[in-house]
């Protein structure tokens, strides 16, 4: 098989060549040293932290506590997860904050002032954010302002909007049982372990189907140690999170039970899902990748550049109505800081601190989730610590910095390999 | 024997300079023409031209014998004219196969089929003799200069294509990566591609062409085989648009 004479000078570097626990460790150690951390720092800082608030305040470690993150931190993963859309492009919408908070003023106005049942008031909602998203994808691909300024512009034009929409500043209450359940509900326990068991069961038939047919074809496949390592971490981390959420957490359980899995989680699981799908499995991922990657062999290769930039940033402002969506609800009504004041930045820095590059070309959908959980538990520990909002806003702000400082070091340590 | 590739009397004007003057070319199935000519010479151009990024503003262009019209490089990619530019148009972040098959992913359905790529880009790879990655799945920001050459070239004939055009493949590559590239492009003609290699580097042409066409000035100096001229004589048809009785006659007529 190997007649052609193999030239020198072309080392090759010898590691995992087949995949298998091992190797796999030893080319992940060997990506990040070569700069690419991916999730690691978020990881990582998700451990320290919740070491560190365990130790310092016991109750961060209460089922109750446990359950308030998830609910926490919802609207602003959910926003994160289409942010990482318009950042792989190394554009960004600063927009996105404001946008979920018009999109919640219409929800709720729809909601209350024309009494329209939810599903048609969420789909509103929804349109709203597809309508936003056209407009700023287009005027960035199809006119060339810098998607900064666009954004930038709208997020001080959906201040306003916001007000119209909620008459000037007054608080619209939404008591529809539905969309209040969303971030306020539970799953019965026994749902919450059934969904466990297809969410195992489903990812195991996936990778074990990934590997025969590859095998099948003669491909470089995982073995079976590798699949059943994965599946393990997984059904062994959610069964902890499940097992978790299903405790009693209410204070007086004989007058009121408080258990189950937040229902935001299988939303936000859901929607997890698809988008990685979409980014990974898809043409269009495929090329958002490649046009955040280099736009000009994006073109070249006949990648229609303008019309992914503006499925991206509707992607993004879609996703921010959900997150609206979903902060309405937790709050049960809609003002006019719905989606404001440091929103957009805790986006911006769960996907940033997720591993989700601020130039382009790298990041996944889970970063936003992971970041998400650091940027939750920050939140959360720092107001059980007592602290008020100025060392919260600093402390978050200091993290956003430093997840930003990771991701330029690492790309310039990246360069120095010759890795760019 | 017909030239797989030919073109007669291209002009090429941009505003008002005349950058091509009455260009005529040809590019045969199972060789190597290299086109050489100083800065300027108007190589780029003519190869923009044929591979439908520029129109002509006169002239034809003749694929295995009969007229055709490229008026856009998807019209070159039809006839299966591929070029590798210098800068190569990969994707960093992008593994080998995704950039393989960048803009013309296979599918199933609605997601991507990577098995059927990742086992076709294999093939091509191999039917190359590439050796050197140690996985396809391998970013390309993680290649060396040479492999991402090959990654690129490989790209090129990876969709049946009668003609690769190579835009100074090596002038970025050290010797022993310069020798794998030139290596691989003597193949890609040995297994019947027209291929059509820019290049400076006399070392180069020599090794590896069997045809040399020299711009000059915007204008065909001479198109001889190698075999035919020595390294003095190019480097004088380059330089000056002739070399005793070959090339332009007062500067401006063959």
């Amino acid at each position: 098989m190997n007649k052609v004479k193999e030239l020198p000078g072309e080392a090759i570097v010898a590691a995992a060549q087949t995949p298998s626990i091992k190797n796999s460790f030893l080319a992940y150690a060997q990506r990040v040293r070569g700069g690419d951390m991916g999730a690691l720092p978020a990881v990582l800082g998700l451990v320290v932290l919740c070491a560190v608030f365990a130790a310092a305040r016991p109750s961060f470690v209460t089922a109750i506590n446990f359950a308030n993150l998830f609910t926490q931190g919802a609207a602003i993963t959910l926003i994160a997860m289409g942010l990482v859309f318009v950042l792989l492009l190394g554009e960004i919408d600063l927009s996105a904050g404001f946008a979920s908070g018009v999109c919640a003023a219409v929800l709720a106005v729809t909601l209350t002032s024309a009494g329209l049942p939810w599903y048609v008031c969420m789909a509103a909602a929804v349109l709203t954010g597809v309508i936003i998203g056209t407009v700023l994808g287009t005027l960035v691909a199809k006119v060339g302002i810098p998607s900064f300024v666009v954004t930038l512009a709208a997020f001080l034009a959906f201040q306003g909007l916001v007000l119209v929409l909620v008459d000037e500043g007054t608080n619209i209450s939404i008591r529809d049982e539905v969309v209040v359940a969303i971030a306020n509900r539970n799953l019965p326990p026994w749902l919450g372990w059934a969904l466990y068991a297809v969410c195992v069961a489903v990812f195991a038939a996936v990778q074990l189907r990934r590997a025969r047919s590859r095998s099948r074809r003669g491909l470089v496949a995982d073995p079976m140690s590798l699949i059943a390592f994965r599946v393990g971490m997984l059904a062994l981390f959610a069964g902890l999170a499940v097992a978790a959420l299903n405790l009693e957490r209410s204070r007086n359980p004989a007058l009121v039970s408080l258990t189950g899995v937040p229902i935001v989680v299988p939303v936000i699981l859901a929607l997890l899902v698809v988008w990685t799908l979409v980014l990974r499995r898809t043409g269009f991922g495929r090329h958002l990748y490649a046009v955040g990657g280099n736009t000009e062999a994006a073109r070249r290769a006949g990648i229609p550049v303008d019309r992914i930039k503006i499925y991206a940033f509707v992607i993004c402002s879609s996703m921010a109505a959900v997150g609206g969506i979903v902060a309405a609800s937790r709050a049960s009504s809609v003002d006019p800081n719905t989606g404001g004041s440091s929103v957009l930045l805790y986006a911006v820095g769960a996907a940033v601190i997720g591993g989700t590059s601020l130039f382009g070309g790298k990041g996944r959908v889970l970063d936003a989730v992971l970041g998400g959980a650091v940027v939750a538990v920050i939140e959360n520990g720092m107001g059980l610590m007592g602290y008020g909002a100025s060392v919260k806003y600093l402390v978050t702000g200091s993290v956003l910095l430093l997840a930003a400082g990771v991701d330029a070091l690492a790309r310039k340590r990246a360069a120095a390999a010759g890795l760019r | 024997m017909t030239p797989l590739l030919e073109v007669r009397g291209i002009d090429k004007s941009f505003g008002p300079v005349k950058v091509l003057h009455d260009v005529g070319f040809s590019a045969y199935a199972g060789q190597v023409t290299a086109l050489v000519g100083d800065n300027g010479a108007g190589k780029s151009t003519l190869v923009k031209c044929i591979g439908g990024i520029y129109p002509i503003d006169s002239g034809q262009v003749l694929f295995d014998g009969e007229e055709v019209q490229v008026h856009s490089p998807r019209d070159a990619g039809e006839l299966g004219i591929e070029i590798v530019y210098q800068d190569l148009a990969l994707c960093d972040n992008l593994d080998i196969v995704q950039n393989m098959f960048l803009g013309r992913e296979r599918k199933h359905g609605l997601l991507l089929d990577e098995d059927s790529m990742e086992e076709l880009a294999e093939k091509t790879l191999s039917g190359l003799s590439v050796r050197t990655v140690k996985s396809i799945r391998q970013q390309v920001s993680s290649l060396s200069g040479g492999q991402r050459q090959t990654v690129a070239i490989a790209k090129a004939v990876l969709w049946n294509s009668k003609v690769v055009i190579l835009d100074e493949p090596t002038a970025a590559l050290g010797v022993a990566q310069t020798a794998q590239v030139l290596e691989l492009v003597r193949r890609l003609a040995d297994t019947g591609l027209a291929v059509v290699l820019i290049s400076h580097n006399m070392n180069d042409v020599f090794a590896v062409s069997d045809r040399i066409a020299a711009l000059y000035l915007g204008r065909m100096a001479a198109q001889v085989a190698t075999a035919d001229v020595t390294h003095a004589q190019v480097v004088e048809l380059i330089t000056s648009g002739r070399s005793g009785e070959l090339g332009l006659k007062n500067g401006v007529t063959p």
